[in-house]
């Protein structure tokens, strides 16, 4: 059975921004990677799939049972969500933090007990934070407070997890950490998990598949190999991009260019100012 | 490390906080009921608090209970009302300089009062709920106005709110005016006198009328303070954490006017404990709501019955009006907390 099934999801703000039509599926051990240009509509998807919006047109299946048939808390059961920007407006303490992600599990209302505290603390030491689990969230780091906001989301327990841009304010050693916790997650082959990112070439080293979006539809989806190529890319993007391969993993790797020297045939149609801006 | 092993217990100190309070605010009924212009002994100060009914005629138990006593426990409910007010703006505003004077929700249940009192329907003999509902619906109406006038892209910017609290906070101060104008010069002192915050002896039956509103309030903010806590989150966070954000949002919304109405109906505007009282709590025990709603209940009780002690005190025998005392330890507060926001959160 699919954890994630996407099927014919429109949904549009005032802006005229959104997504449509977008169809996709999530498997079981599954690494999906959701890339695309800014306002591609890749942040919407995952306020659909949370609930915090719901389709005009379209049904989102988790689990097999249509999200409007979930009320909230049985949806929190399924799905956490890392967002962009992780903020929190009083001094909390990390692991009270963390503890809220048991909030759809506790009954009354009430959480931290002897099973919450277990599982919070299992998800600090997944991330390797346990030592800040006393500190004030204000005294973090951005880049602490991220990983302070993955451990959250692992303390819900879901079986699916999306998260928005998770390792865009990481210094390399924290990427990785938040990389290995994806790819832990993968190899345990129970749970789905949905990546939104800006790097193409993170994205295209990890991801099982991956899901192009841009101006709110799909433009294709795939393996990495498959979607990361420049006739994919450069009209998604409006610009010339170079795909070589990475020496160690064979997969696709991808730079915007700058100047039209080195960029094949297709890019320079894309790109007549670049290529009057290059050097003489 | 074994996987039995939990968390270290951050909030262990708690009841151990809870018990320090309730001892402040016994502290503070007790000097309250010893401190005057007959100065009370504290063992008989504890006798005349604990005396049956039969010692009526004893001057010191009548001094003490039927004076000094009802006084302390208006102050004692109106200073839990206005801090919890502020607690519950403060959640659901995610900020801690919300407070029903700051937000202006203080001037309109203050004109809520007045509106009754020109209808006729304030004075010795009217019915203490009716001005609460007046102080209640001015309340709201100032509340809905400000958070609707405040609200940005579905978001509340704190600059924006603090301007449109201070502007409709205004706005209702100029309708105070003018209904004040209106009154007939009979009741135009003791108008003012309750404008300026005065914890004048009141009815047993205003004290009833104050401790129901409370005990709303209080059952209210208990049973939402955890989905409060993961309001903090941001709105959005607290729904894919199975919040019904706004359906909270709205229930804590009326529950902070109706005991900010009520507490301004009794005493009239007394500003800024609010914002006072749910700073210090938290300093205290931490941000938790779990442990802030009986923290901010308690701590408010005190600090207004220590406050209206100082008003009495300071300039004795006459006597100052309690926001004078809130305002001099507010207004400071506010500037630092203004200041020393931490970043992350643009102004």
């Amino acid at each position: 059975m699919n954890l994630v099934e996407v099927r014919g999801v429109t949904y549009r703000y005032r802006s005229g921004q959104g997504v449509e039509d977008v169809t996709f599926l999530a498997a079981p051990g599954e690494l999906l990677g959701i890339v695309g240009p800014n306002s591609a509509g890749k942040s919407t998807l995952l306020r659909l799939l949370s609930k915090v919006v719901l389709p005009r047109q379209g049904h989102i299946l988790i689990e097999g049972r249509d999200i409007t048939s979930l009320n909230r808390v049985a949806l929190a059961q399924r799905v956490a969500v890392v967002p962009q920007a992780f903020h929190v407006a009083f001094p909390f303490r990390v692991a009270e933090v963390v503890l809220m992600g048991r909030y759809p599990h506790a009954t009354g209302g009430n959480w931290g007990h002897a099973r919450d505290r277990e599982v919070a603390r299992a998800a600090l030491e997944a991330m390797g934070i346990l030592d800040l689990a006393t500190r004030r969230m204000d005294e973090l780091s951005g880049g602490e407070q991220q990983l302070v906001s993955i451990a959250r989301a692992l303390a819900q327990e879901t079986r699916v997890l999306l998260l928005d841009e998770p390792t865009a304010h990481l210094d390399l050693g924290h990427q990785r950490v938040v990389l290995e916790i994806l790819l832990r997650r993968r190899q345990e082959g129970q749970a789905a998990t949905i990546l939104v990112s800006h790097d193409l070439n993170l994205a295209a080293e990890h991801c099982d598949r991956l899901l192009l979006l841009a101006g709110g539809r799909v433009r294709t989806a795939g393996r990495p190999e498959e979607v990361i190529t420049a006739a994919h890319l450069e009209p998604a993007y409006g610009c010339p991009v170079a795909v070589e391969r990475h020496p160690v993993s064979g997969r696709p790797r991808v730079q915007g260019i700058l100047n039209h020297r080195g960029a094949h045939g297709a890019a320079s149609q894309h790109s007549p100012d670049v290529r009057e801006a290059g050097r003489p | 490390m074994s996987g039995k092993a939990t968390l270290p217990d951050v909030p262990a100190s708690r009841p151990v906080a809870l018990a320090w309070l309730v001892g402040v605010l016994l502290v503070g009924i007790l000097l309250s009921v010893m401190v005057g212009s007959v100065p009370v002994a504290p063992r008989e100060a504890v006798r005349a608090l604990l005396a049956g009914a039969g010692a009526a005629d004893d001057p010191v138990v009548a001094v003490v209970r039927q004076i000094r006593l009802p006084r302390a426990i208006l102050a004692g409910i109106v200073g839990a009302c206005l801090s919890l007010a502020g607690l519950g703006f403060q959640a659901i505003s995610r900020n801690p300089l919300a407070d029903p004077s700051v937000l202006g929700v203080s001037s309109g249940a203050s004109f809520g009062v007045l509106v009754a009192m020109l209808l006729g329907l304030a004075g010795p003999f009217a019915n203490p709920a009716v001005l609460t509902l007046f102080a209640f619906a001015g309340a709201l109406l100032a509340a809905v106005i400000v958070y609707a006038v405040a609200q940005v892209d579905g978001r509340l910017p704190i600059t924006t709110l603090l301007l449109s609290g201070v502007i409709i906070g205004l706005f209702f101060t100029a309708c105070v005016m003018l209904a004040t104008a209106l009154l007939a010069a009979a009741e135009l002192q003791s108008v003012v006198f309750w404008l300026m915050g005065n914890l004048a002896p009141a009815s047993g039956r205003t004290l009833a009328v104050l401790a129901l509103v409370l005990a709303i309030g209080v059952a209210v903010l208990s049973r939402e303070a955890g989905q409060l806590n993961l309001l903090a989150l941001g709105e959005e966070q607290a729904l894919q954490l199975g919040v019904e954000a706004e359906r909270v949002k709205r229930l804590v919304f009326v529950a902070a006017s109706l005991i900010t109405g009520a507490a301004i109906s009794a005493a009239g505007s007394i500003g800024f404990v609010g914002l006072i009282v749910p700073h210090a709590a938290r300093l205290l025990l931490g941000p938790d709501n779990r442990a802030l709603v009986p923290a901010a209940g308690l701590l408010g009780a005190a600090f207004l019955i220590l406050a209206d002690l100082a008003a009495r005190t300071v300039v004795a025998p006459a006597e100052l009006p309690v926001g004078v005392i809130t305002s001099f330890c507010g207004a400071p507060l506010f500037i630092y907390l203004l200041r020393t926001r931490r970043g992350g959160e643009p102004l």
